[in-house]
């Protein structure tokens, strides 16, 4: 310890001497990690877990009701369920938990007089979303089987809605006009925004910066004709015209969640699967043997590329502009180190060991990786404040700092300088104390 | 000068000639490719979308209380209060034109599907995307009728995006009208847009790029079709042509009137009223931060390698002091020692680009297998060897002329 200090200061010493190399050093490694961590704050934000303590336990089935290279030219069945295979699921219930999901725009009209109406995003959806997803309340709670079985006039809304049409507090029980209808409040919701969104991946491609203001029992959007208002995919035009007319195609439309605990309950689940496409072939509705898939969350995610090419892509060439900053570092550190050749002569002559050459030049190289840290903690602060200027507008605001990003930069800077100044110290350390005296 | 001594002493200093050679390999593989990336982003973001963009509005509103029916009468309500807003528009002062129109390009919301020769949808088809609107929507969105007619108020129909009725007639984009009908006699052919009723081409346009800008979309990026049909939803948009200079007058004017005729109406700051070239920053925003983004790490590369030249070049001067000494006393003018480093780094940077430009080729191949990427074309590569190499002349140009100051009397001084 008491000869760290020495180290430390005859590092302190060296660095001033030079003050060019030293400054060029602690700005290629500043700049180096911040650009590093910029773009990682990015990538961590669009592609961690959504829901880390169950997406495991969580499944989106696809089931091929198009027939062979039908979607795309791959054997993969299209991304989203049409109607009747999602109310077959739903009718079934082979799940723990199970929901259809699909995408409404309805409006709201606040209550009292003279305020402007808003148009609210949401989902029909079944009871059991909410305690699948984990979703958190701030008041009440969601619906009843029964009240899906019923088409019950009950919604849930976002804290921002509650805000915005009664002014917050809690309103359980109070009505709301959705697209001109009452609705019984059934609960609030507390903020909830996991990105990800990972229960609707096919219309938001993923990330959207306004959660969804409203949820209402899947049957009873149905029932009062509140279209979809996100992606349809079909292979043949509907039949028949209206909102009707799509339920009674085979285009996509709605996203499906089950939750399945265990091995067992994935396989019989698969198994059904199997069975339900076995049975639309024998009934003439599917041509073509059981093609379908039962992907758990992360691999859903993965297989529908949530997280952008831009963002792998600009996380790859920031790593690259790091490590070049390191081999430039390398580069220097050898030249600075190697300058000193005769003082290393002297020293190892005066009896220092190889191991207290090595001590001397690692912590001279851990002083300008910690030099490097401190700047780059800067330069990524203010890095992750600006990417939002270039970020595509559903990615703004998902980039954070965090002490856990903090620490990151500090660490890798200083790791990454002391992995830089091992070959450089190496050679120091080689330098001859007989021969340096000599030649000087 | 013989490059023999140069190599001599090159050899001596094997470590830092390595890190220099690699660190110049890496950053021309890096910034040849993020230079592509940018060279694509500015091609994409500089596409025509055959509309005129100047004074254009797009207004985007939905009716609160409006029927929610399928039914013919909550379609005729619905007709209704559009047919009023499009009047209510046009009376406005400033405005030259207003058309119904469902989409437009850049918006993002697209219908598209795919255009056939025969009802069994079989053979030849071209996936379109569809622009619904009436019979101003062309001269609205100051398309270029190139062939054929435009739409008049007897074509237009009025139905709801989920209805099943198909207009007889429609407009091409010359992208569609070749695709189906490479020998150049589209005009007037009948086509199939939903495999079972006919449509007859009775007009072609020059250009019309579709609405969306996301990948999938390229294949089909100007496959556009006109559909003269007012469509009726609980929602509508209007394009709005406005007098040179007056679309923020105009977009302000038209919140005023439409609010005053209806004020239970939806139209956000956000998306209600925009003006085309919000439209355009909005839907180009990405490509345009990828693009700052590459440009940004480019810079900050070049300009660590070239400090990194500059530093290690100054080291090896600082060592050579006294040889340098030697050979300016044995005659050596001051412009042999300048050319001597010039030289000595044109024969790193050499070697680093040659390394340079395999990795850059490696990284394009990866890229291209795992990304949207295309492959590199040769003027990028030329024009990133050439940089690098000029970019190693000026950086050692400093040390190296300190070098060539080294005086002849330094050679009889103890080292």
């Amino acid at each position: 310890m008491h000869m760290f200090g020495y180290y430390l200061e005859l590092a302190m010493r060296s660095l001033k001497r030079s003050p060019g190399l030293t400054t060029l050093m602690v700005l290629a490694i500043g700049f180096g990690v911040a650009a590093s961590m910029t773009t990682y704050s990015v990538f961590r934000a669009v592609s961690g877990d959504p829901i880390p303590w169950k997406s495991s336990k969580l499944f989106v089935p696809q089931i091929d009701m198009w027939g062979p290279g039908q979607h795309g030219g791959d054997r993969e069945p299209p991304d989203a369920l049409d109607y009747a295979d999602a109310m077959a699921l739903m009718r079934d219930h082979r799940a723990t938990r199970q929901s259809a999901i699909y995408l409404i725009s309805p409006s709201v009209i606040p209550a009292g007089a003279g305020r402007s109406p808003v148009q609210a995003n949401g989902y029909g959806v079944y009871g059991e979303f909410f305690p699948m997803l984990d979703v958190p309340f701030q008041y009440g709670s969601g619906w009843s089987a029964d009240d899906d079985a019923h088409q019950s006039a009950v919604a849930v809304i976002s804290d921002k809605l509650n805000q915005q049409v009664f002014g917050g507090g809690n309103n359980v029980g109070r009505t709301i006009d959705i697209e001109g209808k009452d609705y019984r409040v059934a609960g609030v919701l507390a903020d909830w925004n996991p990105q990800p969104i990972f229960y609707d991946v096919m219309d938001t491609g993923g990330y959207s910066s306004d959660g969804p203001d409203v949820f209402l029992p899947f049957q009873r959007a149905i029932a009062v004709n509140m279209t979809n208002s996100g992606v349809n995919e079909c292979r043949d035009s509907p039949a028949e015209p209206g909102f009707v007319g799509l339920q009674h195609s085979n285009c996509v439309w709605i996203a499906f969640m089950a939750e399945l605990d265990g091995a067992g309950a994935v396989q019989r689940y698969r198994q059904y699967l199997d069975d339900y496409a076995r049975d639309q072939q024998a009934a003439g509705r599917f041509t073509w043997s059981p093609n379908n898939r039962l992907r758990n969350l992360p691999a859903y995610l993965d297989h529908m590329h949530v997280v952008p090419g831009d963002t792998k892509v600009s996380l790859l060439v920031a790593l690259g502009l790091l490590i070049v900053c390191l081999v430039n570092t390398v580069g220097l550190l050898l030249a600075k180190f190697l300058r000193r050749s005769g003082e290393i002569g002297v020293r190892r002559a005066l009896g220092a060991s190889r191991s207290a050459i090595y001590a001397q030049f690692l912590t001279e190289a851990g002083v300008i990786g910690v030099g490097g840290g401190v700047l780059g903690l800067l330069l990524t602060g203010v890095g992750v404040l600006g990417v939002d200027l270039v970020l595509p507008i559903r990615l703004v605001g998902l980039a954070r700092i965090d002490p856990a990003l903090l620490l990151l930069t500090v660490l890798i800077a200083v790791v990454a300088t002391l992995l830089a100044g091992i070959y450089p110290t190496f050679r120091a350390s080689r330098v001859q104390p007989a021969w340096q005296l000599k030649s000087n | 000068m013989t490059v023999h001594p140069i190599l001599a002493a090159l050899r001596r200093h094997k470590a830092g000639v390595s890190l220099i050679v690699l660190q110049i390999a890496l950053t021309l593989a890096i910034v040849c490719n993020a230079v592509f990336i940018i060279g694509q982003r500015i091609e994409r973001l500089n596409r025509p979308t055959g509309i005129d963009e100047s004074n254009l509005i797009k207004i985007s509103q939905a009716w609160v209380g409006a029927p929610s029916g399928d039914d013919a009468a909550s379609i005729e309500k619905l007709d209704a209060l559009q047919r009023t807003d499009l009047d209510t528009l046009r009376s406005l002062p400033d405005v030259k034109e207003v058309a119904a129109s469902e989409s437009l390009p850049l918006s993002g919301i697209i219908w598209s599907s795919d255009i056939s020769l025969s009802p069994e949808d079989k053979g030849l088809t071209a996936q379109s995307a569809y622009y619904y609107g009436d019979e101003h929507l062309r001269s609205t969105l100051g398309l270029h009728l190139i062939a054929g007619r435009d739409f008049n108020a007897g074509d237009i129909l009025h139905h709801t995006i989920r209805s099943t009725d198909v207009s007889p007639v429609i407009i091409v984009a010359k992208p569609v009208a070749d695709k189906l009908f490479p020998q150049g006699d589209a005009l007037g052919k009948t086509v199939y847009l939903d495999g079972k009723k006919p449509s007859t081409i009775v007009g072609i346009v020059e250009q019309l790029q579709t609405p969306t800008t996301a990948s999938w979309g390229n294949p089909f990026a100007y496959n556009s079709v006109l559909l003269p049909v007012r469509l009726d939803g609980t929602s509508a948009s209007y394009a709005i042509r406005t007098r040179p200079g007056r679309e923020q007058a105009v977009m302000h004017e038209a919140r005023k009137a439409l609010l005053a005729v209806n004020p239970m109406r939806i139209m956000p700051d956000a998306w209600g009223i925009q003006s085309f070239s919000d439209i355009r920053a909005k839907a180009y925003r990405a490509d345009r931060g990828m693009a700052i983004l590459m440009g940004t790490v480019c810079l900050i590369l070049l300009g660590v390698t070239a400090a990194g030249i500059v530093g290690l070049t100054s080291f090896w001067v600082g060592q050579r002091h006294r040889q340098i000494g030697v050979r300016r006393a044995l005659g050596a003018r001051r412009i042999d020692i300048l050319h001597y480093f010039q030289i000595e780094n044109l024969m790193i940077a050499g070697i680093g680009v040659v390394l340079g430009v395999l990795l850059a080729v490696g990284l394009n191949l990866w890229l291209m297998a795992h990304y949207e990427m295309a492959r590199i074309p040769l003027f990028y590569m030329t024009a990133a060897v050439l940089a690098m190499l000029a970019l190693g002349q000026a950086a050692v140009f400093v040390p190296a002329r300190r070098a060539s100051n080294v005086p002849p009397v330094v050679a009889t001084r103890a080292a």
